[in-house]
């Protein structure tokens, strides 16, 4: 276990030096290969942010466009039909028992089926049918709902991303998480809350025409400006949908910050119609079912340019407008966790965690050379090595590094001197029988391998564990332990080895073996 | 060092120490329970720095009583103007409610204020989250007895996984009797400590099973006895160096490291003591000797 070929020791001090290489590029701000550790939310500020979309009222929405097709088709084959009702999730109305094959052969037709789509990728229909005596039941099959869902998720990550970009914060991480989450991670944001804000949204915009009474196709909304309560038809004249783009602006005449939108051929179109019809009547500007103005139509608007103004701040107008042209969210979105680190406690947990790391490493330093002397100095420089090594890796794998991975680096320097403790005291031993040193150095090491590699390997799992179930900071615990233990095998079994092995051989004297 | 303390002689007593103290955790844990974070329990924790250093705690508590924030807890945070408020409410319902929260402390007390950290965690993140942890401290636990049971007899897998189960229940009873703080990083030091416990364990029964090949006269205990010996003092070079780096932690890593290392300082702790006291007796119930060894090769 002594010998070490010329080789083989070039190789160690080889790949110790790449290692030190890359954990010295940490050092230098724009370094050639771009290769640092990166520092988690945690550390350098920012937040983390995990969303879930709620696709309940996207089901009911679908079902209602559903409606009017279903009645058509019930006519154009003439089976009358009762009790029409919709419900969150189904459709239920009453035909003739005797009819209901028929409807059924109808409503599963595979070709140019307009009211329930064939999913080719599942081979199965969007909707499934449920007779019980006369009535007859609609509702989405599972695959049409996960279809329903999947596209709603990627659509959703579509549009946090363009208001994400929009708002320009640097590095930011959007990703699905499971089937109905999307993680937004934001490195050293200066205002969360503004972008929590933004992201939560949906930001579903319509015009629709004040109506003057009460009825069936009007509901009542609020005002945001003065709580006044308006009944607004439910007929959407135009939608966000229409919109090409948006900017902030102030009034020529007011100086007021407003918002002016930009409509499609076709919006504009339709709007330059209603507008025509309509000179005299109230037009509701309704976001997410608050009328944010409703103004009076003074005349038509056909240029297909309009002008929203609700009495916003400038920052209110361009939060609009960036909500406008990033599009509405197909589904509701809950912030189900936040976690969020201001700059300045981020700076100040380096501090803490630099520091403590390098008052436990001067202990265990000094601990270990008052213990061992010069093999204590051994044991030093291979936990310098170690450390070095540990901080390289970890830059090759450009990780992640938190606070609690800080701590992991700390307890490695606490427990990396394990290999070599056991590795001595297992020499000391030997050399109370063996007559020659490098005898008794040689099977201290052989003896130690296996309780060394058993020791580590507990721990390695142990680490891996975390690495699977922890989540964040957990994780980069996990990352620098893991690593950490395999640094400390390296070190251990090579550097201080080889260190040893060079001492032991020239040491003809004796001056040294005591351990 | 040249020991020879006899270890076996304390076993009776320190089993019915141990097992004492796993009965009253187990009671604290049942009972009493634990005081889980915003991670495990849902709701919101806020980090708060106020400017003006004159504002007391009471000023605090009574800015948050209007709100309906549902269980309020304000406690002082590391230095002086520092907070850590924790309530029930969480950012499910209105995105808005931070911002206003902080408007509304910082006029009702009349300073500015810094939300320096804010952990907000819904229901079903937090539910979620605390099978996680509990699934990853079985899994280890699992993983642990899979490796001994390869490596040695099932007698030495036995008495690891017991070290282990009354390393890890101790600590979370002591978390219980103390009202500490429960999150995420208790996991990870739970989990740490599980492998720190369980290398602890194998040196010992590493050197057990080296001895019973070497000695095939002596009983159990004169084995146990003789190997914890040799053993002895890197068992306690490690904890020590392990310990040292954990004070420093405690003391110098700031507020938020603060029950991840006392975690780990009582784990690290019973762990050392458990591999001494519970894992090796338990080879003298099943009276392990050579025979066992050589029999049990063969499977």
């Amino acid at each position: 276990m002594l010998s070490f070929t010329k080789i083989k020791v070039l190789s160690i001090y080889l790949i110790l030096l790449l290692t030190i290489f890359f954990a010295s590029l940490n050092f230098k701000d724009n370094n050639l290969l771009n290769k640092k550790v990166n520092l988690g939310l945690d550390l350098q500020g920012g937040s983390y942010i995990l969303l879930e979309i709620d696709t309940k009222p996207l089901v009911n929405q679908k079902l209602q466009t559903k409606v009017i097709p279903i009645k058509k088709l019930l006519n154009k084959n003439k089976i009358s039909f009762n009790n029409f009702t919709v419900s969150p999730n189904s459709i239920t109305f009453t035909i003739d028992p005797k009819k209901q094959d028929k409807f059924k052969n109808l409503f599963f037709k595979q070709q140019d089926n307009t009211i329930n789509n064939f999913i080719s990728e599942y081979n199965k229909f969007e909707l499934d049918l449920e007779f019980n005596q006369n009535k007859t039941f609609i509702k989405f099959s599972n695959f049409g709902l996960v279809s329903l869902n999947n596209a709603a998720l990627k659509q959703s990550i579509e549009i946090i991303r363009r208001r994400i970009d929009d708002v320009g914060t640097k590095d930011p991480t959007i990703l699905q998480r499971g089937d109905k989450r999307i993680l937004v991670e934001l490195p050293g944001i200066d205002n969360p809350e503004r972008v929590k804000e933004l992201l939560g949204k949906t930001a579903q915009l319509t015009f629709r025409l004040v109506s003057k009474e009460d009825g069936f196709g009007s509901e009542k909304l609020i005002l945001s400006e003065n709580k006044e309560e308006l009944t607004v038809s439910k007929r959407v004249v135009i939608s966000g949908d229409n919109l090409v783009d948006a900017q902030p602006q102030f009034d020529n005449q007011s100086n007021q910050p407003l918002v002016r939108f930009n409509l499609d051929r076709l919006g504009a179109q339709k709007f330059g119609r209603i507008t025509t019809e309509n000179v005299g009547r109230r037009l509701a500007i309704v976001l997410d079912n608050y009328v944010i103005s409703a103004p009076n139509i003074r005349e038509p608007i056909t240029g297909g340019t309009g002008t929203i103004s609700g009495g916003f701040s400038f920052q209110e107008a361009t939060d609009l407008a960036l909500l406008l042209r990033s599009g509405a969210l197909p589904a509701p979105i809950n912030i189900v966790e936040e976690r969020t680190v201001g700059p300045d406690l981020g700076k100040d947990s380096i501090d803490a965690g630099i520091f403590s790391l390098i008052v436990g490493f001067m202990l265990v330093i000094v601990f270990m050379f008052v213990k061992y002397k010069i093999f204590g100095l051994v044991s030093n420089i291979s936990l310098i090595a170690n450390l070095l090594m540990l901080i390289g890796i970890l830059t090759i794998l450009e990780a992640t590094l938190t606070l609690p991975g800080i701590a992991g680096i700390i307890l490695t320097v606490g427990m990396a001197v394990d290999s070599n403790v056991l590795i001595y005291e297992r020499i000391r031993e030997e050399l109370k029988t063996e007559k020659s040193i490098i005898h008794a150095f040689d099977t201290g090491y052989n003896k130690a391998k296996i309780t060394v590699i058993d020791a580590n390997v507990t721990t390695l799992l142990a680490a891996a564990i975390l690495f699977i179930f922890g989540s964040g900071p957990v994780k980069g615990f996990a990352v620098t332990l893991g690593i950490g233990i395999i640094t400390t095998l390296f070190s251990a079994y090579f550097i201080a080895r080889h260190l040893t092995s060079v001492i032991v051989l020239n040491d003809k004297k004796r001056k040294y073996f005591k351990l | 060092m040249n020991n020879n303390i006899n270890f076996s002689r304390l076993f009776n007593v320190a089993n019915i120490l141990s097992l004492l103290a796993v009965v009253i955790s187990i009671l604290f844990l049942f009972f009493k329970g634990l005081n889980y974070g915003v991670d495990f329990k849902g709701g919101t924790l806020l980090e708060v720095r106020i400017e003006n250093k004159n504002i007391q705690i009471q000023d605090i508590r009574s800015s948050l009583n209007t709100s309906d924030l549902g269980d309020v807890n304000v406690k002082q945070f590391g230095e002086e103007g520092d907070f850590l408020i924790k309530f029930e409410k969480n950012a499910n319902e209105n995105k808005k409610f931070i911002t206003d929260l902080k408007n509304s402390i910082s006029k009702k007390i009349n300073s500015a204020v810094n939300f320096r950290r804010v952990e907000t965690v819904g229901p079903k993140v937090s539910r979620e989250l605390l099978k996680q942890g509990i699934t990853a401290i079985a899994l280890a636990l699992s993983a642990m007895l899979f490796y001994i049971w390869i490596r040695f007899e099932w007698q030495f897998s036995i008495g690891a996984i017991v070290a282990l189960i009354h390393d890890v229940v101790i600590t979370l009873g002591i978390f219980s009797i103390l009202s500490f703080e429960v999150n995420l990083s208790i996991v990870a030091a739970v989990l740490t400590i599980v492998g720190y416990s369980m290398n602890d364990t194998v040196v010992i029964f590493d050197r057990i099973r080296e001895n019973l090949l070497k000695y095939s006269k002596l009983k159990t205990n004169e084995i146990t006895d003789i190997s914890v010996n040799e053993t002895l003092s890197r068992t306690v070079i490690t904890s020590l160096t392990t310990l040292l780096a954990l004070f420093s932690i405690f003391i110098l890593g700031g507020e938020i490291l603060k029950g991840f290392s006392f975690a780990m300082i009582l784990g690290v702790i019973i762990g050392t003591y458990s591999s001494i006291y519970v894992a090796s007796p338990v080879l003298n119930y099943f009276k392990v000797t050579q025979k066992t060894l050589l029999k049990d090769d063969d499977i």
